[in-house]
C-alpha cells in the first residue's frame, strides 16, 4: 500500500524578504497504484509538489504523508525520475542501476537479476557498460526510470521527465511509459505541463492554477479510458484521435488556457 | 601548448592556499580564453607552428644561459659567486658521484624525497577526505572552518622552529612543514569540489537510500575530482617547496642540508647544483601529476551536461 496525502499544505518561497507562495492550501490523495498527473502552467508548484513528497522540501504548513506517515527525509521507497536524468557520469549504465541496489545491501547475485530484469523491461539490454554521455537523452531516461523502478518502491515520482526530450523520442517514450506501469503499476505522481501526456498516461490529471498554485480541478480519466477501451491501441496517434480522448483535452487545455493568460495578465501588469 | 603549463607552476608558488584556488579557475578561465584566442587566429589564417613553438622555448632557455655565461666570462660578478653554466654543470656531474657533506646529490635527493613523500601523502590522505566531509557533513565545516582559516595562514616556513623544538633533526620535523605546505590546498580543494558537485546528484543519491560513506566515496570524490586532482597538484608543488625550506634548518641530510652546507663552503657551484637539482625534479613531479590529471579527467570531457 501506498498512499500519497497532501493535507491543506501550503509552500512559501523566501528568497527576499517577500515571500513567493508556491502552493497555497492543497489537499489532495493519490489512491494506491492511482496514475496521477499535475499539469499546471510553469511556475504554478508542480514541481514544489513532487519534491514534497520526495522529502526533497518541505511544507510552511500542512503535512504530505506516505501511508500515513510524515516525508520527512528523500528514500528509495519514493523514487523520483528527474526532469535532467540526475545519472551518475562518472558510472556505466549497469553500474547506475546498481548504486541503489548496493545502498540497501542487496547480494550480487540478487542485483544482478534485478537489473538485468529492468533493463530488459526498459529496452536498454547491450548498454550495460555505456556511459551516460554516450547516449541520447531518450535512452538516458530509460536507465533513469529503469533504476527508479529497481528500486521496487511503493511511489514513483516523475518530474517532467519527458521535457528534455525531442518530440519523437518524447512519444516513444509514452508508449513505452504507459506498457510499463500497466504492467508493474505503483502510485505514480507525474508531473508535466503536456496536456495531451497527461490524459494519455493518467488516472486521474489535476489541473492547478498558476501562482499561487491552487487545485483548480480533477479529472476523472480512467472511466473514459477503459469504457473506450484506450488500452487496445498501441499507438498514442490513434489513441489521440478517440474523440473521448479528445473531449478530455480539450477540457484540460481549456481549464489550463484560463490559467495561462491569467498568468499573462500577470506578465503584463508587472511589466507595465 | 606546453610553455603555458610551466607558467601554471610558476602561478602556483603563492602561499596562500585561496589565492591558489582563485589561481588555478584564473588558470583554468585563460585557457579556455587561450584557446579561444587560439581558434580566432586559426579563423584568421593565422596558425602558429608547434616547431614555432619550440623554437621560442629554445630562444627563452637560450638567452637565460647567454646571459649568464656572458656574465661569469666577464667576470662581471666575480667566479666565486657566479661560476659558468659549464663549471655548474661540470659539478652537477661530479656531485653525482661524489660525495659531499657525506652523500652524493642522488643520495640527498633520495633522502629529501623520502620526506617529501611522507608529508605529502599524509597531507593529501588526511585532507582530501577532511575536504570532501566538511563539503557534506555542515556540522563538520563548522567545528573546522575557523581552526582551518587560522592555521593555514601560518606559512609552511613559520612552522620551522616549532617543528625543530619538537621534533630536532629527526624525520618529524620536515614531515611536519610539508605537511603544513600540503594540507591547507588538499583540503581546500575538495571542500570546494565537493560544494560544487551538481546538487541533482546529490539530490538523486539521497533518494537512491546512499548512507554518507557511499555518498562521500561514490558521488563526491568523483564529482569534485577535478578539484581534488588539482589541488592535489597544487599540493605537490607546496610540498616540494616547503621540504627545501624545512631542510635548510632542520635536517643532516638532504638536497636543503646540502645546500646550506655549500653556502657555508662558499661552493656557489654546490649550491646551484642543487638548485637545479630542485627544479628538476619539482617539474618531474608536476608532470607525473598532469598525467594523473589527465587520466582523472578522460572520461570528463564529454560527460559535461
Amino acid at each position: 500500500m501506498s498512499v500519497i496525502r497532501f493535507d491543506d499544505v501550503s509552500r512559501v518561497f523566501s528568497h527576499d524578504r517577500s515571500g513567493v507562495v508556491a502552493l497555497d492550501h492543497v489537499s489532495l490523495e493519490i489512491a494506491d497504484r492511482e496514475f496521477v498527473a499535475i499539469v499546471g502552467p510553469s511556475g504554478c508548484g508542480k514541481t514544489t509538489c513532487l519534491r514534497l513528497v520526495a522529502g526533497l522540501e518541505f511544507p510552511s504548513s500542512g503535512t504530505v504523508s506516505v501511508d500515513g506517515r510524515k516525508v520527512m527525509w528523500p528514500g528509495p521507497d519514493r523514487a523520483v525520475v528527474f526532469q535532467q536524468f540526475a545519472l551518475f557520469p562518472w558510472k556505466t549504465v549497469y553500474e547506475n542501476i546498481e548504486l541503489g541496489l548496493r545502498a540497501r545491501g542487496m547480494a550480487a547475485g540478487k542485483r544482478r537479476e534485478v537489473i538485468e530484469r529492468y533493463m530488459d523491461l526498459m529496452n536498454l539490454c547491450g548498454h550495460e557498460q555505456a556511459y551516460p554521455h554516450q547516449l541520447s537523452g531518450g535512452m538516458q531516461q530509460r536507465v533513469a526510470i529503469a533504476r527508479a523502478y529497481a528500486l521496487a518502491p511503493g511511489v514513483l515520482l516523475m518530474d517532467e521527465p519527458f521535457g528534455a526530450l525531442d518530440a519523437q523520442t518524447r512519444v516513444v517514450m509514452q508508449e513505452e511509459l504507459v506498457r510499463v506501469t500497466r504492467a508493474n503499476p505503483r502510485t505514480v505522481l507525474f508531473i508535466t505541463h503536456a496536456v495531451e501526456e497527461s490524459v494519455y498516461l493518467a488516472d486521474r490529471v489535476v489541473v492547478m492554477t498558476s501562482r499561487p498554485g491552487r487545485v483548480k480541478e480533477i479529472i476523472d480519466v480512467r472511466p473514459v479510458r477503459e469504457a473506450n477501451r484506450w488500452d487496445q491501441y498501441k499507438r498514442i496517434e490513434d489513441v489521440m484521435d478517440l474523440e473521448s480522448f479528445v473531449r478530455l483535452r480539450t477540457h484540460i487545455w481549456k481549464s489550463l488556457r484560463d490559467e495561462r493568460s491569467g498568468a499573462e495578465r500577470e506578465v503584463e501588469r508587472v511589466s507595465a | 601548448m606546453k610553455l603555458p603549463m610551466k607558467l601554471h607552476h610558476i602561478a602556483r608558488s603563492e602561499m596562500d592556499p585561496v589565492s591558489i584556488v582563485r589561481q588555478t579557475d584564473a588558470a583554468h578561465a585563460a585557457h579556455r580564453r587561450r584557446l579561444a584566442r587560439k581558434s580566432a587566429s586559426e579563423a584568421r589564417g593565422g596558425v602558429t607552428r608547434r616547431s614555432t613553438l619550440w623554437a621560442l622555448s629554445a630562444a627563452g632557455l637560450i638567452t637565460f644561459f647567454g646571459i649568464w655565461w656572458l656574465a661569469a666570462a666577464a667576470q662581471l660578478i666575480p667566479a666565486m659567486f657566479l661560476p659558468t653554466p659549464l663549471a655548474v654543470a661540470q659539478r652537477f656531474v661530479d656531485l653525482l658521484t661524489h660525495p659531499f657533506v657525506g652523500f652524493t646529490l642522488e643520495q640527498h635527493l633520495w633522502s629529501s624525497l623520502q620526506r617529501y613523500l611522507m608529508g605529502v601523502l599524509l597531507a593529501m590522505a588526511v585532507g582530501v577526505p577532511l575536504g570532501l566531509m566538511m563539503g557534506w557533513f555542515r556540522w563538520l565545516d563548522y567545528i573546522v572552518s575557523p581552526l582551518f582559516e587560522t592555521l593555514r595562514f601560518i606559512a609552511p616556513i613559520a612552522w620551522v622552529p616549532f617543528a625543530a623544538l619538537w621534533f630536532g633533526t629527526s624525520v618529524g620535523g620536515p614531515v611536519l612543514i610539508i605537511f603544513a605546505g600540503a594540507f591547507p590546498p588538499c583540503v581546500v580543494n575538495a571542500y570546494r569540489g565537493a560544494k560544487q558537485v551538481d546538487e541533482r546528484l546529490l539530490e538523486a543519491a539521497r533518494m537512491l537510500g546512499l548512507s554518507n560513506r557511499m555518498i562521500v566515496c561514490e558521488v563526491l570524490l568523483p564529482g569534485a575530482l577535478p578539484a581534488v586532482v588539482a589541488g592535489l597538484r597544487v599540493a605537490a608543488g607546496l610540498g616540494w617547496m616547503s621540504l627545501v625550506g624545512a631542510e635548510l634548518i632542520v635536517a643532516s641530510s638532504g638536497i636543503g642540508y646540502m645546500m646550506v652546507k655549500g653556502q657555508a663552503a662558499v661552493d656557489t657551484a654546490t649550491v646551484m647544483s642543487a638548485m637545479i637539482a630542485i627544479g628538476m625534479v619539482g617539474a618531474v613531479i608536476d608532470l607525473l601529476l598532469g598525467r594523473t590529471e589527465a587520466f582523472a579527467m578522460r572520461h570528463r570531457r564529454r560527460a559535461r551536461q
